[in-house]
């Protein structure tokens, strides 16, 4: 028995930005054509489509996946969404995996799309919501709560200082200048994130990622026809995903347990034994600076409370040993939640084919790992990617 | 098919108008123990969880935060789909089908009785430019659709009215069913218009329930399982979300939902092959649209059927026999599962007073509901 | 499954720089200025969700001005929020065990916006509180108050503040907030 072999061939996205003049569908549209073009196939060569959105009440549609259908290109075809929170950008190519890994289908287009716009007076009032009805809405809970909770609790556990962690905004958003998709690209310094205005305590300003329209859409293919498809499929090598409880307030946040039980398990697939030595190029989730941290720790991919040490040494940048967010990041690039995760996948596509361009890491790397994350911080969703 | 899957526990509560008594939480955790027994698994052997649900059918944004713990899949592989439990039956069997997983159990629930703008909200899912501003009760589609369907067809309100009656009928003797009820059809001819030719009987009702699957490759079926019920085809299918263009007589997300499970089944004949079927009818009319899409009996047919009796639970053919959704209510994402739950007790032969002799191949069939072209085959067997 | 494809493509050009990437940005003017035709709506989406047994009973003691929490025999844990179910040994509950209504913070946050954005003079202080006489980390969201926002620390012993008996409803904000003690 066992899975068949699934490579990416092909990839699209939108430009980030605050606010598209394009609907939910029409960004949708323009990443999945994008990316058929740069496979060369047409819709009718596509045999099934996944989508992945988070919360409905972004888009200001209930049952979002149905009404974006047909953007996604999924008109008269096997259709799916599924969503995990934060964690869905990389997980819809996971379900886009075992979609042609069982069989079912030779071809998938995995389509990710989130518009946070229309939610007025701001998009964060979709969030309001995730709490549980009961024991925590009343609180009157808004989502940076939760990041300031788990950030604060890191760096009480480690003694790990804001300054440690501000590193990774100042390395993500200028990543992010040499991506043509960018939001926020921009050289910042330490000091500017220090300054920046304080939130919620510790979260500032410029510790976070915007709040943006875009879409990221990606073509997968059973081993026989990618071959047919490209000379560089990136194949899949290993995937993972992992829910924690919700009783979030249960546990110890300084560490993400489930990002390291998904890595495990991609790692199992992969045949990876030593992470830290394997892997080439990294894309952790990073909504807030402070997340890339972590996610690395969860990753195995240094020690725990080590990941700021590896920031400073130079390690996690585009031209270090472990090069991570060499896209930008969603600090950098932006972050239209769903279409954020897939925008890493796509990242690891085109570097790992060598057409990155200015982003392009140096010695030709042959292994890339994409993780999200999310929910009520109680989600992992891993993918390991190798040429 | 690379691999074989089997469904081989079920658990669920028995649908009802209201569920006062218990959390969202507590009835699906009531559903999972009852499956992970009839399955004899613990939570620890199964690989992965699906779970079913909405955002706005929760009241939650982001729901499938909330779903780990009661089915015993904290820090386990566990996802979301917004579909109909169907939908997480054909993503266990692809889960299977990889050789990743070997067990992988499904959830569905509704907790209709908690939202208490349920026409609202259905509305919300128009499209917010075109449709939404009209603020119409949502139901203004599926008179719409009726009317075309019947024009078309040739099928008639009478029609649809036996179908009322059949399954309130069959409802009576499901114990799971939350509305059985003698119907005559001149009660639905004559019950309250909503939008014509729909009528207040045409409809189903909301229910509160939850169900709870547990499917497994063929070498752990056989080791747990007395009597597994294989999973011989799957088929889904998404049509144009435009009210603007899509085709309002024909089911077309059911023809090809069902004659791709019927391919993978090696199903030529479906109306000779399939011994009983369990198809939406969350509307009186689209049992009708639904079995002629999926090639039941023949375009224009439909009604011939009902007439004959043959869908009736001593016909050739029974449909719906544990009440469909009209008997049973609409459970939302958990409809299907409803469904599919009676083609297992029937296939078992633990369907009771329904119990259908000489029964071994069954169809379900699932819609998503007003506004959606979407729907999702199975085809399942005892052999 | 018969897939048709064309004759083999060219290799693709070089990536990123012949890359056209759509999206079109609007700006604020744009938006805000009447530039671009805007629809808005709002849904009426409206819930009354059945707390069930073992929310129902913690409602119920919050009203009489106590915390409750259950006990778990296998894995020998008191967990709050109370289930009647526990998540590790997927098994009933065994008993409920009160709780005090004091604790420790595990973590705190000095929230100085709302969450649409808008500026705060004092700030909100969210805390996750370990409760005393539940297992270790077990602990509930809540509000910290009656305290200077720069003394805030982890591992701070704190108290519940209660509303007064006839204003508890049996919500979780029958707990005004907790202070140090
Ligand atoms: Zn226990």
């Amino acid at each position: 028995m066992g899975y068949r072999k699934v490579a990416v061939v092909g990839a699209g996205m939108t430009k980030f930005v605050r606010r598209s003049l394009e609907t939910g569908k029409e960004l949708s549209f323009e990443a999945s054509h994008m990316a058929l073009e740069s496979c060369q196939l047409t819709l009718d060569q596509i045999q099934s489509v996944v989508f992945g959105s988070a919360p409905d009440a972004f888009d200001g549609v209930h049952m979002k996946g149905e009404y974006i259908s047909d953007g996604a290109g999924a008109f008269r075809k096997p259709y799916m969404r599924s969503y995990v929170g934060g964690g869905t950008g990389v997980f819809t190519p996971i379900q886009g995996w075992w979609h042609v890994a069982s069989g079912m289908f030779d071809t998938c287009l995995v389509v990710c799309e989130e518009k946070m716009s229309p939610c007025q007076p701001h998009p964060q009032g979709a969030f309001l919501t995730i709490f549980d009805h009961t024991t925590e809405r009343p609180l009157g809970p808004n989502l940076l709560w939760i990041f300031a909770l788990e950030m604060n609790r890191y760096m009480h556990r480690h003694g790990i200082t804001e300054q440690d962690i501000a590193q990774v905004a100042v390395k993500n958003k200028k990543n992010a200048l040499d991506h043509p998709c960018a939001q926020i690209g921009r050289e910042v310094s330490i000091d500017d994130v220090m300054n920046s205005e304080v939130l919620a305590w510790p979260v500032k300003r410029l510790d976070i990622s915007p709040v943006s329209d875009g879409a990221c859409a990606i073509v997968l293919a059973s081993e026989e026809v990618a071959k047919r498809i490209t000379d560089k499929p990136v194949w899949f090598e290993g995937v993972g995903w992992n829910l924690e409880t919700a009783y979030w307030t249960n546990r110890d946040l300084y560490y993400p347990k489930q990002v390291e039980y998904a890595a495990r398990m991609a790692y199992e697939m992969a045949g990876i034994r030593e992470p830290r030595k394997e892997i080439n190029i990294v894309e952790p989730y990073d909504p807030f600076d402070y997340k890339e941290l972590h996610h690395l720790e969860g990753l195995l991919l240094c020690d725990k409370g080590k990941a700021p040490e590896l920031t400073r040494s130079g390690v996690t940048a585009r031209n270090g040993d472990m090069p991570v967010c060499p896209s930008g990041g969603l600090l950098g690039v932006g972050n239209p939640i769903a279409a954020a995760g897939l925008m890493k996948i796509c990242e690891l596509f085109w570097q790992l084919r060598g057409e990155a361009g200015k982003r392009q890491v140096p010695g030709s790397p042959r292994r890339g790992l994409a993780q999200a994350w999310g929910d009520l911080m109680q989600v992992g969703t891993v993918v390991v990617l190798g040429r | 098919m690379t691999e074989e899957v089997a469904i081989i526990g079920v658990g669920y509560t028995a649908a009802s108008p209201v569920t006062p008594e218990v959390s969202y939480r507590e009835m699906i955790y009531e559903a999972a123990v009852k499956a992970y027994q009839d399955a004899h698994v613990k939570p620890k052997d199964i690989k992965s969880f699906v779970c079913l649900s909405e955002d706005f059918h929760e009241g939650t944004s982001i729901f499938d935060e909330y779903v780990p713990d009661q089915l015993g899949a904290v820090l386990k592989p566990v996802h979301t789909v917004t579909g109909d439990g169907i939908h997480g039956l054909i993503e266990a069997t692809m889960h299977i089908q990889t050789g990743l997983m070997d067990v992988v159990a499904v959830e569905a629930h509704s907790k209709a009785s908690n939202i208490l703008t349920p026409f609202h909200i259905m509305a919300f899912a128009t499209d917010p430019v075109y449709n939404q501003p009209l603020k119409m009760h949502p139901y203004y589609i599926a008179g719409l659709e009726m009317n075309r369907f019947l024009l078309e067809t040739g099928n008639t309100r009478e029609h649809c009215a036996m179908v009322v009656q059949k399954n309130r009928q069959n409802a009576l003797d499901n114990p799971v069913a939350a509305y059985g009820a003698q119907v005559a059809p001149d009660d639905v001819l004559q019950s309250r218009p909503l939008f014509a030719p729909l009528s207040k009987l045409d409809t189903s009702l909301h229910a509160d329930g939850a169900v709870v699957m547990v499917l497994a490759s063929a070498k752990r079926a056989r080791e747990l399982s007395d009597h597994p019920i294989w999973v011989k085809g799957i088929g889904w299918c998404s049509d144009s979300p435009s009210l603007e263009n899509r085709d309002w007589a024909q089911a077309v997300y059911a023809r090809l939902a069902g004659d791709a499970a019927y391919r993978m089944a090696g199903i030529r004949n479906p109306r000779e092959e399939i011994d009983l079927a369990e198809i939406d009818d969350t509307f009186s009319y689209k049992e009708l649209q639904h079995m002629e899409a999926l090639r039941l009996c023949r375009e224009g047919e439909a009604g011939l059927l009902l007439e004959e009796g043959t869908a009736d639970l001593d016909g050739d053919l029974p449909i719906n026999p544990s009440g469909g959704t009209l008997g049973t209510g609409f459970l939302y994402e958990a409809s299907g599962l409803y469904r599919v739950l009676e083609l297992v007790l029937q296939l078992r032969g633990e369907a009771g007073k329904r119990q259908l002799a000489h029964v071994n191949t069954g169809l379900a069939f699932s819609w998503r509901g007003i506004p959606t072209t979407s729907g999702a085959a199975i085809v399942v067997s005892n052999n | 499954m018969g897939i048709k494809l064309t004759e083999r493509p060219q290799a693709q050009a070089s990536g990123m720089e012949t890359l056209e990437f759509k999206g079109t940005a609007l700006s604020d003017e744009e938006f805000k200025g009447g530039k671009v035709v805007t629809v808005s709506g709002a849904p009426n989406a409206q819930y009354g969700w059945d707390a069930g047994v073992a929310i129902g009973r913690f409602l119920h003691e919050l009203k009489e001005g106590r915390l409750i929490g259950t006990f778990c025999r296998s894995c020998n844990r008191i967990m709050v929020p109370p289930r009647m179910f526990c998540e590790w040994c997927f098994r009933n509950t065994d008993e409920w065990a009160p709780l005090k209504d004091t604790g420790v913070v595990n973590t705190f946050s000095l929230c100085y916006v709302t969450w649409d954005m808008k500026r705060l003079k004092e700030p909100e202080m969210p805390a996750v509180i370990e409760i005393d006489g539940a297992s270790p980390g077990m602990g509930i969201m809540h509000l910290l108050g009656e305290v200077d926002p720069k003394k805030v620390q982890i591992g701070m012993k704190v108290r519940a503040v209660w509303k007064p008996a006839d204003e508890r409803e049996g919500a979780i904000t029958d707990i005004k907030y907790f202070k140090p003690m």
